[in-house]
């Protein structure tokens, strides 16, 4: 730790108009003098910030500049500015694989231990956690009422209480939210009955939020009674210790998002970035995010995923979720779900 | 006298057909790589067209037109196969007229406008990546008027390449087996297709020096020439032979009688004359004379046992009978210098199956040999036995013996060393052995360990009396 140098450049919201895309929190882990690896993610520092100390630690040469995004502004660093980055991370995985797809990511090859098939693709894109998108609960509005298990249990609580939950149901806005719009995607293959839930939330008036933060805020402050599709490593992350907060796997299936890195084909610094990415996928950083997320990516990680995990494979199937006509057609099928006349 | 070993080889027969045939299974190796590549490629190209033909069929039944307003539902599923094998990198664009719908907008399109069926394939370079490319158009109804809709989709070919790759390398480790197993093979075919040449040779060298009959030795259709020429070769040796032995019977032949007849003249002259100078002169003459005679009568003898040799017909004879006759021929002239011949064992008839005149022949000049080296006033013994199966003739004289060195007389012309007082032509000893040779049997001439010579013929006894 001596030789740690801690400089972070502080600045919610902090935005870099030169550059097109906005940048949320930016830090530097590691000695000045270090060479710099330029990570752009999703990811939120406060939940990584341990697993990049260790990585400096262990690497005195390297230092790492981390930039923290939302999704749509990480693909639009990549794709349409040409900025320049040394390692992408992302949990929205249609774009990573647009990416990747599309021909800017680099060829690595990392140590990825025994990490599935299906967690990557070619040797370009490779996940590093397993995230489930869960439904959480306040304990305090449900009452005395049974805590649902099944979106058919869901659906039947709010058709049957509609003064209860009436304007306190949240969810991702999809048209604001690129994890939204992937999860709705993904919602409406998994099951038919998802347009139906659609349709009942949107005639209890539910409300819909741009990111994950401000949904668990309104939760914790008992101004909303469920949150559908939250992503795990958030509601672990502000709710460690509520009582009050239930964490919902729905038992008919549980989706779960691989959150997954590549190296840019215009990467400065790719050994050091193929270096961090293995560091990532070693024991020490997976334990960590299996711990963050509740379930492991690597086997022997941590917990194994439920029965009723349903992992979303990275594979070239993801490209359809970026199209522009299927998504106008989703949207709008989501809008006359939700506007009800 | 060893045959001459052949001039130094310029090559192996044996080498060079193995080096043949692991450079042909080599180039086999090799062809059966590409083959083997091409064919994999071909397949693998076919069938994944056909995932990508079925793909871009599917994305086109996907097209929908909703209140002038085109409406695509993107098949998850298609894009998630076709990305499967070797993890494809998938491009896709929808265009009409007026531009593009959605997708890729630079993606290349196909030369010819698409069916709506069938697609169209063709490759292209896109984005640093070889494309294989699927086209298709579809028609659909958007307000009024009628629109042409080209779906494009395409996608990387790293799976086919590699299965390709795969499989002809594997076909080419299948090869390379192939090849080391072809070295002991060409190795053991090469040895196959030359032991008959060997066993040719073998049977050639194995044959005695006066065996000039035609090889018949079972040989391959490919031999066939070499063993006619190599008959036909023996042939006029044969021929030559013949020629020179023919010439000197006849020579032999035309000396003898003139011979005689100088002979009975110069004994005629040395009767009438008185004068002891000449007497001493014709003397020398007449025992010069007989000499020559004497090699003359040798050269036929041999001359006819070579030549019933070879039309060998053997009958019962009685050697003892014929051994007595013999001894009765040759004591006239041993009594004229008072040597004893004695004879045992010729009371018994002892038959062999073989040609009377050659054993006569034979037996002869054994005894003139005996009676030549004898002293004056020595012992000659005849004693016949048998021995295991053989008529064992043995003749002991009490001459000068042989000379260490000197064992091996019975070659042609070949003499003693401690020869050199008496006349002798050096052919007797051979036709003892050649005769001996003819019938089976054998001829040794040993030192006695007092003093002479032992001169030993073995003869085959005829089977009935065996």
């Amino acid at each position: 730790m001596r030789d740690l140098v801690l400089a972070a450049v502080l600045g919610l919201g902090l935005s870099l108009p030169a550059a097109g895309y906005e940048i949320e929190v930016e830090q530097v882990f590691g000695p000045e003098d270090g060479r710099e690896i330029r990570v752009i993610s999703t990811t939120d520092l406060v939940s990584i910030d341990s697993v990049l100390r260790d990585f400096v630690e262990g690497h005195p040469g390297s230092r790492i500049r981390y930039a923290q995004a939302a999704s749509v502004e990480v693909f639009r660093a990549i794709h349409d500015e040409g900025a320049a980055y040394d390692l992408v991370m992302s949990s929205a995985m249609d774009l990573q694989m647009k990416l990747a797809n599309d021909g800017f990511a680099a060829s690595v090859q990392p140590q990825i231990g025994a990490l599935p098939a299906w967690a990557r693709w070619r040797d370009q894109l490779y996940g590093v956690a397993l995230e489930p998108v869960l439904t959480l609960a306040s304990r305090r509005a449900f009452g005395d009422l049974p805590i649902p298990r099944t979106r058919r249990d869901l659906i039947a609580m709010l058709r049957e209480n509609p003064d209860r939950f009436d304007g306190r149901i949240a969810s991702y806005d999809p048209r604001s939210s690129g994890v939204g719009y992937f999860l709705i995607s993904q919602d409406s293959q998994q099951s038919d009955g998802f347009w139906r839930l659609a349709e009942v939330m949107g005639r209890l008036n539910a409300r819909l939020f741009c990111c994950s933060g401000e949904m668990i805020d309104e939760l914790r402050a008992g101004r909303l009674a469920i949150a559908y599709n939250v992503v795990a490593s958030y509601a672990a992350r502000y709710t460690p210790d509520d009582p009050d907060l239930v964490r919902l796997a729905l038992e008919d299936y549980t989706l779960a998002i691989i959150r997954s890195a590549l190296v840019p084909a215009n990467a400065g610094n790719p050994e050091g970035a193929t270096d961090l990415l293995s560091y990532l996928l070693s024991p020490p950083a997976q334990q960590h995010f299996a711990e963050s997320s509740g379930t492991a990516l690597m086997p022997g990680a941590g917990q194994p995923p439920q029965p009723h995990l349903r992992p979303i494979r990275l594979d070239a199937g993801l490209l359809v979720y970026d199209d522009q006509l299927r998504r106008a057609g989703l949207l709008s099928e989501w809008n006359a779900a939700m506007v009800q006349p | 006298m060893k045959p001459a070993a052949a001039s130094p080889a310029g090559f192996s027969l044996r080498r060079r057909l193995v080096w043949q045939f692991a450079a042909l299974s080599l180039l086999l190796v090799v062809a059966l790589f590409f083959a083997v590549r091409f064919a994999a490629e071909r397949a693998s190209r076919a069938s994944q067209d056909a995932v990508l033909g079925a793909a871009v069929i599917s994305v086109g039944d996907g097209i929908r037109a909703v209140e002038e307003e085109l409406e695509l539902d993107l098949p998850y599923a298609t894009f998630s196969m076709l990305g499967a094998m070797g993890n494809e990198r998938i491009f896709y664009s929808l265009s009409t007229g007026d531009g593009l719908v959605t997708g890729y907008d630079d993606l290349p399109q196909p030369q010819v406008t698409p069916g709506d069926l069938s697609p169209v394939f063709y490759g292209a370079d896109y984005r640093g990546s070889r494309l294989r490319l699927a086209a298709l158009t579809r028609r659909v109804l958007l307000g009024q008027r009628i629109e042409e809709i080209t779906v494009v989709l395409g996608q990387t070919r790293y799976g086919q390449a590699a299965i390709a790759r795969d499989t002809a390398r594997s076909a080419a480790w299948i090869g390379l087996g192939f090849l080391a197993l072809t070295v002991p093979v060409a190795l053991w075919a090469a040895r196959a297709v030359i032991r008959p040449v060997d066993r040719l040779a073998e049977a050639v060298t194995r044959r005695g020096p006066q065996d000039l009959r035609p090889v018949l030795h079972p040989a391959p259709r490919e031999l066939v020439p070499l063993m006619g020429a190599l008959n036909g070769f023996i042939a006029r040796l044969r021929g030559a032979l013949q020629l020179a032995e023919t010439f000197i019977f006849e020579a032999a032949h035309r000396i003898r009688t003139p011979l005689s007849l100088v002979r009975t003249e110069a004994e005629m002259a040395l009767a009438e004359t008185t004068d002891e100078a000449l007497r001493q002169r014709l003397r020398r003459m007449v025992r010069a004379i007989g000499e020559s005679s004497r090699s003359a009568n040798q050269i036929l003898d041999h001359a006819m046992v070579l030549y019933r040799s070879d039309q060998f017909m053997a009958e019962p004879v009685d050697v003892a009978a014929l051994a007595g006759s013999v001894l009765r021929s040759v004591r006239a002239v041993a009594e004229m210098r008072d040597i004893e011949m004695r004879a045992e064992g010729l009371d018994q008839p002892c038959p062999v199956l073989g040609d009377a005149r050659m054993i006569e022949v034979a037996l002869r000049n054994i005894l003139d040999n005996a009676v030549k080296f004898s002293p004056d006033e020595g012992n000659v013994l005849l004693r016949l036995s048998r021995d295991g199966g053989m008529a064992r003739i043995e003749v002991t004289d009490q001459g000068r013996g042989l000379v260490a060195g000197d064992a091996d007389l019975t070659g042609r012309f070949r003499r003693g060393s401690n020869v050199g007082d008496v006349v002798g032509s050096g052919l007797g000893l051979t036709i003892v052995t050649e005769v001996a040779a003819a019938h089976g049997g054998r001829f040794t001439l040993s030192p006695r360990p007092e003093k002479g010579t032992c001169a030993t013929l073995f003869l085959p006894l005829s089977s009935a009396s065996a």
